[in-house]
């Protein structure tokens, strides 16, 4: 296997997309992702010299609109959806002391 | 006649006609899934009470001459990634076990006031990643021609619920294949527009820029009725494609015409190559030929790049993924971890716990080839390698009008044999991928059996906004190759 994912990668790359992977699941993720990057790397066999990376297919442009409110009040069917919820707000364990 | 004999477009002219009514037609639906379901489990959730309602409503409002659509009074099955305003809409994840969405999509609206009546929401693998319906956090759903079988994905519950009769027809997305395989797989029709053609608004995202909304159906006219339906501009998609004001047409039931005379249909070389099962490979070839027989000009050419899309396309829908799904975090909706210390070991537990290996490992891929270091080599290069891919069709297209291939290389594996090889079920996407790296339309439809008894799917891929190419030639091999049968 040309990638070799080390456990620091692994932990890093857990910390961007944060998530707390078990030992097991630590194990596999280095060898799954290692070998996805070796299939991957078949992209390099590519002269993509000059080539503009393109992420849409169609030449769109930003789309605007007025700011203007067009739906109402909906924060108390929102808030039926929290896992923790006070006074009309969204509840989350404190952050700082 | 059998109702859940009828098509959707049969279905609701029999309403009508007061042949049947709307009530009568779910009522068929549900006793079926009372057959069928606990083999197959094509839904997560489904409210009977409120389906049979609706039927109700929308009978009086056929009745009353207010509903005059071609789906009108019809059942129909949601994808469980689209959102569905008071039923809850999982995306077959644990970390949206509760959510119920205060809005619905664009696209289930669309076929709400078309008078389209929902019986529930299909499962599908973990955020539509997967293509076996195996990686839903709610049991597997299985293929109703062969129940050891699976029903392909992400799409399978969409795809299994129209093939057992559990619905008339479904709507699934389609971001890699995940509504064109397991149409194939499950023996019925299924079409992935062009990009910006169904608004995406209201579908939970997983690779944005690759995703569509789809029709999954019993044969290609309620395939062309349920397009014209769902495809809308719509302001709240800022990728949504005005077809009407640009003249690129959405009257998709005009083209259920039988000709293809002076057709030109190219067959990509690549796409007939090493690893295509011959059973797979022979009814391809044999519907290729079929529409030689009608007047087609089918030819072999070398399409470039095709071993490329694959790792483009994981590239890109791994990036994609990783920052769509931060979303999830345990605050303002979906499942919360128990046990957490402060704020980041809250979103780390919740995430960990809530989300299911498939969906983990294409999050960490893709924060990955987005993080410092390693975004020129693997994202931006498959940026560009998709853009090379494009300009593979365009010139493609300028010769055809129709690219001719199989959906998949093989017809559906059986259950469990998928999951322990990811790469070698990602190589299985290798037919349906390119359409989506290029925006395409593309269209799944049945072209016989294996030896097994398993359905096998023949693909058709159009320029943008030419899908009235591929229902026609769909409708014209469909229309014949019923004739050959009988």
């Amino acid at each position: 296997m040309a990638n070799v994912i080390t456990d620091e990668t692994i932990e890093y790359v857990g910390i961007l997309a944060k998530l707390e992977l078990s030992d097991e699941e630590r194990e596999q993720a280095k060898t799954d992702m290692g070998r996805m990057l070796d299939y991957i790397d078949k992209l390099a066999e590519l002269d993509t010299t000059g080539i503009e990376p393109m992420s849409h297919v169609f030449p769109v442009q930003n789309v605007f609109r007025e700011d203007v409110v067009t739906n109402g009040d909906e924060s108390e069917k929102t808030l039926k959806n929290a896992p923790g919820e006070k006074d009309n707000m969204f509840m989350v364990p404190k952050t700082f002391d | 006649m059998d109702i859940l004999s009828y098509s959707a477009v049969e279905l609701s002219a029999a309403v009508k006609e007061g042949k049947v009514t709307a009530v009568e037609a779910m009522e068929a639906v549900l006793s079926r899934i009372d057959e069928r379901e606990s083999d197959i489990n094509a839904y997560v959730t489904i409210d009977r009470e409120q389906a049979l309602k609706a039927a109700a409503a929308v009978q009086e409002k056929i009745e009353k001459g207010e509903l005059t659509g071609p789906l009108a009074g019809v059942p129909v099955a949601v994808k469980d990634n689209l959102c569905t305003e008071g039923m809850r809409t999982t995306c077959s994840s644990k970390i949206l076990e509760n959510f119920v969405p205060t809005y619905s999509a664009e696209a289930v609206l669309n076929l709400e006031k078309a008078g389209a009546v929902m019986v529930g929401k299909t499962n599908m693998d973990e955020f539509a990643m997967g293509s076996t319906t195996e990686t839903s956090a709610y049991g597997v759903t299985r293929n109703p021609w062969n129940t050891d079988h699976v029903p392909g994905g992400s799409s399978g519950g969409s795809a299994a619920a129209v093939a057992a009769g559990e619905c008339f027809f479904a709507l699934g997305s389609d971001t890699g294949g995940s509504i064109r395989q397991p149409a194939s797989f499950c023996g019925v029709v299924g079409l992935k527009p062009t990009y910006g053609t169904v608004s995406r608004y209201g579908l939970v995202a997983y690779g944005s820029s690759l995703d569509q909304i789809g029709p999954l159906t019993k044969n290609v006219a309620d395939c062309a009725a349920v397009l014209e339906t769902i495809a809308s501009y719509d302001r709240k998609d800022s990728t949504s494609i005005n077809r009407k004001k640009e003249k690129k047409d959405t009257d998709f039931t005009t083209a259920l015409v039988e000709d293809v005379k002076g057709m030109k249909i190219g067959i990509p070389k690549d796409y007939l190559g090493e690893g295509l099962d011959s059973e797979v490979k022979n009814a391809v070839l044999a519907a290729a030929e079929l529409l030689a027989a009608k007047g087609a000009v089918v030819e072999e050419f070398d399409l470039s790049l095709v071993a490329y899309a694959i790792p483009t396309y994981y590239t890109i829908a791994a990036a994609e993924a990783s920052s769509n799904l931060e979303r999830f975090d345990g605050i303002k909706y979906g499942y919360r971890t128990e046990k957490f210390e402060g704020l980041h070991d809250l979103y780390k537990k919740t995430r960990s716990e809530g989300f299911g290996a498939e969906v983990k490992r294409r999050i960490m891929l893709g924060s990955f080839v987005l993080s410092s270091g390693y975004y020129d080599a693997y994202y931006l290069k498959a940026l560009k390698v998709k853009a090379m891919i494009k300009k593979a069709f365009d010139d493609a297209f300028a010769k055809y009008d129709l690219i001719l291939g199989p959906v998949a290389p093989t017809t559906a594996p059986k259950l469990g044999d998928s999951l322990q090889d990811p790469l070698k079920m990602y190589l299985g996407d290798i037919y349906t991928i390119a359409v989506n790296l290029a925006g395409l339309p593309a269209i799944s439809l049945p072209c016989g059996t294996d030896s097994k008894g398993l359905p096998i799917g023949l693909q058709l891929i159009a320029d943008s906004f030419q899908e009235k190419k591929l229902i026609q030639a769909a409708y014209t091999y469909e229309q014949n190759k019923t004739k050959c049968v009988e």
